[in-house]
């Protein structure tokens, strides 16, 4: 009922401004954040094909990608966590020792 | 049809208000917040497109788990309010130039290639139906569906052994 | 034994010196001076006894046989073996390399060791008789090759042993390394000489499309008819090869240095075999120079002008050994002239005697040396012992060194009945008959040999000594003076060779290098010849024999004035050569050392390293453990795919 394009383009913007925010925050904590975001903008597109092709699958799909998510929000927190435990910061920047 | 296409253009304007709500915000909280908000709005869109069961999931999985996760560790860790020093002086431009650049040749492309009278469809029972998508989920993808328990399982393990206190830190 | 069979036996000449230097290499350390002499003597005897053999087995079968042994290179339709020719010229040659080689090795036994005794290594001894042996192999492999590449393998052999034998006292000599200098010096020369022969090797191959000799030169007129450039250009290119390997000029200069070697040395490569390779070489290429007349002149008056020039220089030399070295050159130009002219059969001849004779001589100034030396130990340690002005009067100390040395010098002078006066006779009959310009030259270095030989025997034997070391010289031992007897006889009888009349020589060599017309006796040229040799004698004897002063000071000083320090000088060639070709040679090569070399290409290869590091330190950077710059990589990748796809 809707045209396609919104959607899509919806999508596209809420990916990009997720982008956008991964590069440009400091902060651990919301850089994660960001990249649910960009997450959500993925599944929303296989929703918008599951209602336009009207096949399951693509719920399928963002049910998996969901719980992925989930499980990858737990380790990443966890990480930064113990992270926080020896650097006392979450200023990403301050995690290079992997330089050279 | 304007009536739907109402309801999506707000939904979608309050999802892109939250998005740049979370990215600007100073706030590491307030950012959290943002993005519950923005996930409230897609999960409601979802239902506006015929998928009940994945917007109450993600209201129920990304909100109300995900985001209280993320709450529970800023808390934790204190980190509502950090300095930001800048230290690429370059970076926030080119980042933003070159986002600029992908969403802008993005959404002409959407445009330009696929024809406006190419609409979604309204929801039918079938689509909406959980017991579809629990079918597929058994049948058809049934080894994704194992291996995804396995990965929560490996998750959960791995938040826990990460975060556990050696024996040195400990003694402190 | 069956002719057959005999032939056989021609590697023989080569592997028994080889045999011997074996020997001498393993065990000569051990077991002493005498057996270490005695081997390296027997082997060359041996070879001798073969050649003497494949001389009789041959006059039943004068064409001659080639005996192959192996296959060397087989490449596409290049096919070279390691082939034996037995045929006139070459069994010619064998005998002359073996038969002088093993009398120098016997008195090399009685000469070097004095020489050990002088410097206390007695590894030198056995070393000294291994070289000599190589050479020998070398030389025969040159004589007896069947191609071109064989005998260049022999050209290279010699060249090498003259510079082990040349430099063989390596830590003496001007500075400490005067004699390691003339050993190069003569490795260089000869290097020069042989890039040409090379060159002639290579027109060879491509023009004929093998090395083998009967195949070459019987394809010679064809190509000569076709292509007359390129046989012009052959011919040349060898005669500078044998400029270097004979000493001609201008290649001639490393003859005179190499009498830093020990006179055996001198005696058997720098007078005897080595250098008349060359003449060898153009004798059994003769079939070449025969269809390019052009070539023809150019090698005559390069051989005469070479023989005039170094007598002119031999006459104001007055170390022994260098007079007899120029002396070899100047002969060696006669010889070159001849097969110039065509007269190959006289070229030869004179070759063979000259070999005795100029061997002769050699070894009698080495017995005369080391007289001197003997001298020495009776308290005077200033004397150069080669110095002529310093002796006098040896013919009382020393008598048979002096009548073999007479005979010598009146041999080389070209007094009859003795070898000499047969062999220059002949060429310069023939110059006669058909090159009066020639005639002229060669009659002028005829009366100029015969001139400093005179001046040589005045020095050293007549007269009274003029200093303590020449008046307590002594006679040296049987072992030395037996071979310089033999030697003597040699010359004395070598004209029977090819006596006039009998012209034994010129039929033998006939069945090889053709027919060509039998050489005439001219009592004209013999008179003439004759005369000039008793004029020189005489002048010489009159001049130099006056003087009995304290401090020697030669009448021909005063007489030539600037032209005889010139003569001193050896007209300043080796100067010449140093400022025009060796010091531009020098500054080139210190250029390309430094600015070239070190400042280019080390610069190209470090500069790539330092490149290559600042790429690595620039690309470095990239990685900088910031996560947000690799994100910002990949939103560029990213964004550049899209971009690509957008565009298509």
């Amino acid at each position: 009922m809707i045209p396609i394009v919104y959607p899509l383009s919806l999508a596209a913007i809420l990916f990009v401004i997720g982008i956008v925010g991964f590069l440009v925050r400091k902060n651990a904590i919301v850089i994660f954040m960001c990249l649910e975001l960009m997450f959500n903008a993925a599944n929303l597109v296989f929703i918008t094909f599951t209602n336009y092709y009207q096949l399951i699958d693509g719920q399928a799909f963002v049910v998996f990608i969901m719980t992925i998510a989930a499980a990858e929000v737990a380790v990443g927190l966890a990480l930064i966590v113990a992270i926080f435990r020896t650097k006392h910061s979450i200023d990403i920047d301050q995690m290079n020792s992997l330089k050279g | 049809m304007t009536l739907n296409l109402f309801i999506f253009l707000a939904l979608a304007f309050i999802a892109i208000a939250a998005a740049a709500g979370l990215i600007i915000s100073r706030n590491t909280v307030y950012s959290a917040l943002f993005l519950i908000i923005n996930f409230l709005a897609v999960a409601v869109i979802y239902l506006v497109m015929g998928a009940p069961f994945i917007a109450l999931a993600q209201i129920t999985v990304y909100a109300g788990a995900i985001m209280v996760l993320f709450l529970f560790v800023i808390m934790l860790l204190g980190a509502e309010k950090p300095k930001e020093i800048e230290q690429m002086k370059w970076q926030r431009p080119l980042a933003i130039i070159l986002s600029g650049a992908i969403l802008v040749e993005g959404v002409y492309a959407l445009i330009t290639r696929v024809a406006v009278t190419v609409t979604t469809s309204p929801a039918t029972t079938l689509l909406s139906d959980p017991k579809t998508l629990g079918i597929s989920l058994y049948t058809k993808y049934s080894l994704p569906f194992e291996i995804t328990s396995v990965i929560l399982l490996v998750a959960a393990i791995g938040a826990v052994v990460l975060t556990k206190k050696t024996k040195k830190e400990a003694g402190k | 034994m069956e002719s057959g069979l005999t032939f056989n036996l021609v590697p023989w000449v080569v592997f028994l010196p080889l045999i011997g230097l074996g020997i001498n290499l393993l065990f000569g350390r051990k077991l002493g001076e005498i057996f270490s002499g005695t081997v390296a003597s027997l082997a060359t005897g041996l070879a001798f006894v073969v050649s003497i053999l494949l001389a009789v087995a041959l006059a039943g079968h004068p064409e001659g046989v080639t005996v192959p042994l192996a296959d060397w290179i087989t490449i596409g339709s290049l096919t070279v073996r390691w082939a034996f020719r037995v045929d006139t010229l070459s069994v010619v040659m064998m005998l002359v390399v073996s038969g002088v080689g093993t009398l120098i090795h016997i008195y090399s036994i009685g000469y070097m060791h004095n020489d050990v005794r002088h410097n206390g290594d007695e590894g030198r001894f056995t070393r000294f008789f291994v070289y000599l042996n190589l050479f020998i192999a070398a030389m025969m492999i040159l004589v007896s090759a069947d191609n071109f590449l064989m005998m260049f393998v022999g050209w290279e052999g010699v060249g090498l042993c003259s510079y082990l034998l040349i430099g063989f006292w390596f830590e003496k000599g001007k500075n400490g390394i005067g004699n390691a200098e003339a050993a190069k010096k003569a490795f260089i020369t000869n290097r020069v000489g042989d890039f040409g022969l090379l060159v002639a090797m290579f027109l060879i191959f491509v023009n004929f499309g093998t090395f083998q000799f009967d195949a070459v030169f019987s394809q010679a007129a064809a190509v000569a008819a076709a292509k007359p450039g390129i046989m012009l250009a052959i011919t040349l290119f060898m005669l500078l090869g044998v400029t270097g390997k004979s000493a001609q000029l201008p290649l001639y200069v490393w003859l005179p240095d190499a009498m830093a070697g020990p006179t055996p040395v001198s005696a058997l490569i720098h007078a005897a075999t080595m250098v008349t390779a060359g003449v060898y070489l153009m004798t059994r290429s003769s079939a070449f120079y025969a269809l390019v007349p052009t070539a023809q002149s150019v090698v005559m008056w390069v051989g005469a002008a070479t023989a005039l020039f170094a007598a002119t220089i031999a006459i104001g030399q007055y170390d022994i050994k260098k007079v007899l070295a120029y002396s070899t050159i100047s002969q060696l130009g006669f010889m070159v002239a001849a097969v110039g002219m065509g007269a190959t059969v006289a070229g030869m001849f004179h070759l063979v005697t000259h070999a005795f004779f100029k061997g002769l001589l050699f070894l009698a100034a080495g017995s005369v040396i080391q007289g001197v030396e003997r001298g020495m130990h009776h308290g005077d340690h200033n004397t150069d012992p080669q110095d002529m002005r310093q002796m006098g009067g040896l013919r009382k100390q020393m008598p048979v060194t002096f009548w073999v040395y007479l005979i010598g010098a009146l041999a080389l002078s070209g007094i009859a009945p003795l070898a000499g006066f047969f062999s220059k006779d002949e060429i310069l009959a023939s110059a006669w008959k058909s090159q009066p310009g020639i005639f002229i030259v060669l009659a002028l270095a005829a009366f100029m040999t015969a001139f400093y030989m005179g001046r040589q025997l005045v020095l050293v034997f007549f007269g009274e000594p003029r200093s303590t070391a020449a008046k307590g010289a002594s006679e040296s031992k049987l072992v030395v003076t037996l071979p310089l007897m033999i030697l003597a006889g040699l010359s004395v009888l070598g004209g029977l060779l090819n006596f006039p009349g009998l012209l034994t020589l010129e039929k033998w060599l006939g069945h090889t290098l053709g027919e060509g017309e039998p050489a005439h006796f001219v009592w004209v040229v013999a008179g003439i010849s004759l005369v000039l040799a008793l004029l020189g004698l005489g002048l010489g004897w009159m001049i130099y024999s006056r003087k009995n002063e304290k401090v020697f000071v030669d009448p021909l000083k005063k007489a030539l004035g600037p032209l005889f320090t010139a003569m001193e000088n050896k007209w300043w060639v080796d100067e010449l050569y140093t400022v025009v070709i060796l010091n531009p040679y020098k500054a080139f090569a210190q250029f390309m050392a430094e600015p070239v070399d070190l400042g280019v290409i080390d610069r190209i290869g470090g500069g790539l390293a330092a490149g290559t590091r600042v790429l690595a330190e620039g690309l470095r950077k990239l990685e900088n453990g910031y996560l947000r710059s690799y994100g910002l990589l990949m939103l560029l990748g990213l964004a550049a795919i899209l971009t690509w796809l957008f565009l298509h």
